[in-house]
């Protein structure tokens, strides 16, 4: 088990012909993922790494009967190809585009609710069920199948994250990389609630950030609504106020979205959480090893 | 990125929304006869810097006649006006706006901007105007409105209504508060504004509407289609060292310490400064070359980190994933060669092909610590900048 996908997920990719997505569609072919072909305007009826290539994303479903889908199109147009994925039936849309305006984002959203589409990202790594199914930018090689479910605001430290959960021989279940982005689509809480009902996940990794409220929202969820042990990191103890550091949505604005008031949160909810980016794997171990 | 004050004000103009009569001027001389042409009884003189502050710092003079208009630009022009809401050295004065002045009934707030938990554009309005909102709304909450807008439907009448009568507006000002909010939420989507705040919002004694101060920040990741925007860019009010990173396409922000880091990924980079401080040391700035660094990023971010003399100390924090950790050190070798770079300088690296990596920077025969993990690295660095 895992969340959200395995290897029996259909994926295509939209910016199929370019640069990342030819890339990336390569690494996870190499990797197993069930790629079923992608989309390219203008480009239909090719053949590209060996798969075909169609116009639409409601011809390229029609084929291929896909489930997800990962966007690799300029941020000009991301927003647009996350819609017509929607539209055609797609369940699980992974955006990995950094740099989508907000105003974009909004009407995604919004455009979303309606439709009941799940979004991942956009501005993040993908996600991955470790030794079955990666969508995504992530290296395959550092995952190994295990029992830590991981969920995260920051690529590189999702990495942190899996390379110590696998050097402790936890391996990993899925990992979710939902982005840096101030409006995304997946966030904590969504992604806590799946790890708590597989079967498969023994215990959560959450990384945060500066920015926003959703660490604290999911520290309350997480004391009501999760059984299973929680570990965390929020990066950005150090970071001055008002500053955008990298990420869209890693800013301290009016107050609010401080690293401190994050770990105290989470921490009166039981979540232990690690001082150090050095010391996630270590807590987690002491998270599951206070359950037992 | 953030607008000048005179700037909010012309985008305000053009949209059809009144804003005080007024000029910009980048000598006294010029401010002199900006007022002349302005006529009236009296003026006020502002520095234009992308700062919130500026009344308090003195920023902002009132002047009775035009000789006054004249010294209280010579005053302001060419200095470095320093607000408690920027860097200690302050931000430099090139231009002032002139306007007339005005007789002000009331003073209210008026901001649209961004709710993250919500997901959609909030408009913000107090009858507590010319204060900080952000201490209104944590003393008297109750005196803070707020109205959350369908982004498929926009701002409605009713929500304009709703705000108009709890600020308790009547007749004349009524009327214009309903004709201008929405021409503000209007402009607000039509630029990919990321903040517009007017405060105060006045209401002058003949029932007028009009901003005594416009704010607005631009949502970077929108300048590509916002052209005329991103031609108003004034790189003089950013920290020298983070205009130059923004021009190499790398994500930097200055600190004050003495550690420079050069990271990958935006997280990893905060962590790292986090990282440093948790071992005693202070980081110098945050910087992130992003997923796909080449060499040239790499040696490009070294020279943006070392024009920090106070960096005593760099520390190299890099997770290879699809860039491989072989390709960094050799970029990180070249780079340090190139720059020619004359403090310790101490690389952690891990992921994909981490083995040559490190073999890359050992025998490179230059002095590159190479960290075993990450608390080793921050240790070793801290160690070094002492």
């Amino acid at each position: 088990m895992s969340i959200l996908i395995n290897r029996e997920t259909k994926v295509l990719c939209q910016g199929f012909t370019g640069k990342q997505g030819s890339f990336h569609s390569e690494q996870a072919l190499a990797y197993g993922t069930r790629m079923v072909g992608g989309v390219t305007p203008g480009k239909g009826g090719q053949t590209h790494l060996g798969l075909p290539v169609f116009d639409t994303m409601r011809a390229a479903v029609a084929q291929t009967g896909a489930d997800a889908s990962v966007i690799y199109v300029p941020a000009a147009y991301a927003a647009d190809s996350i819609m017509e994925a929607a539209d055609a039936g797609i369940a699980l849309i992974v955006c990995i585009t950094e740099g989508i305006p907000v105003r974009d984002m909004l009407n995604v959203k919004a455009a979303l609710r309606a439709n009941g589409a799940r979004l991942i990202g956009p501005n993040c790594p993908g996600i991955i069920t470790a030794g079955e199914c990666k969508i995504g930018i992530m290296p395959g090689s550092i995952h190994r199948r295990g029992k830590v479910g991981i969920v995260s605001r920051s690529g590189t430290l999702t990495y942190e994250a899996v390379h110590q959960t696998t050097k402790l021989g936890l391996g990993q279940t899925t990992c979710v990389g939902i982005g840096g982005d101030p409006i995304k689509g997946m966030d904590f809480i969504d992604c806590l609630e799946l790890f708590e009902r597989d079967a498969q996940t023994e215990a959560i990794v959450l990384v945060g950030e500066i920015g926003g409220s959703r660490e604290e929202e999911a520290a309350e969820f997480i004391q009501s609504g999760v059984s299973k042990p929680v570990a965390a990191y929020i990066a950005g103890v150090t970071a001055p106020r008002g500053k955008r550091m990298g990420h869209a949505g890693a800013i301290i604005a009016g107050g609010k979205g401080v690293a401190e008031e994050k770990m105290r949160a989470l921490e009166k909810a039981g979540v232990a959480v690690a001082r150090s980016p050095a010391d996630i794997g270590a807590a987690m171990r002491q998270a599951m090893a206070a359950r037992t | 990125m953030n607008l000048h004050e005179f700037q909010a004000k012309q985008m305000l103009r053009e949209a059809g929304l009144a804003a005080p009569r007024g000029e910009v001027a980048d000598n006294p001389t010029a401010a002199k006869e900006a007022a002349a042409r302005l006529g009236g009884q009296g003026w006020v003189v502002k520095a234009q810097v992308h700062a919130g502050g500026r009344g308090k710092a003195g920023g902002i003079r009132f002047a009775a006649n035009l000789q006054d208009v004249e010294s209280c630009a010579a005053e302001l022009l060419g200095r470095r006006l320093v607000t408690y809401q920027n860097a200690p050295e302050g931000q430099p004065v090139d231009r002032v706006l002139i306007e007339e002045g005005l007789t002000i009934a009331r003073e209210l707030y008026v901001s649209l901007l961004v709710d993250r938990a919500a997901e959609r554009v909030a408009v913000v309005a107090s009858a507590a105007g010319g204060m900080d909102v952000e201490e209104v709304a944590r003393t008297r909450p109750d005196e803070v409105l707020r109205e959350l807008c369908d982004p498929l439907l926009g701002l409605q009448d009713y929500q304009v209504r709703n705000l108009a009568f709890a600020l308790r507006l009547t007749g004349q000002a009524y009327k214009n508060f309903c004709r201008l909010l929405p021409g503000l939420y209007r402009l607000f989507v039509e630029l990919d504004l990321a903040l517009l705040e007017i405060n105060p919002l006045v209401v002058t004694q003949d029932d007028r509407l009009l901003p005594l101060d416009c704010k607005m920040a631009v949502d970077d990741n929108a300048l590509y289609r916002q052209s005329r925007l991103a031609s108003l860019r004034d790189d003089s009010q950013s920290d020298p060292r983070e205009a130059a990173a923004h021009e190499a396409g790398i994500n930097y922000v200055a600190l004050s310490g003495n550690i420079g880091c050069m990271v990958n990924g935006a997280g990893l980079a905060m962590a790292t400064m986090d990282l440093i401080k948790l071992h005693g040391g202070e980081p110098a700035n945050f910087l992130d070359v992003g997923g796909g660094a080449s060499a040239e990023t790499v040696a490009q971010a070294f020279k943006i980190l070392l024009a920090d003399g106070r960096v005593r100390a760099v520390l190299v924090n890099i997770f290879g994933g699809i860039m491989r950790c072989d390709v960094i050190a050799e970029g990180i070798v070249r780079a340090v060669r190139e720059v020619g770079v004359q403090v310790p300088v101490v690389v952690r690296l891990e992921g994909t092909n981490v083995d040559q990596g490190k073999r890359i920077l050992g025998e490179s025969g230059l002095a590159i610590v190479s960290a075993a993990d990450l608390t080793d690295a921050a240790r070793r660095a801290v160690e070094a900048a002492r």
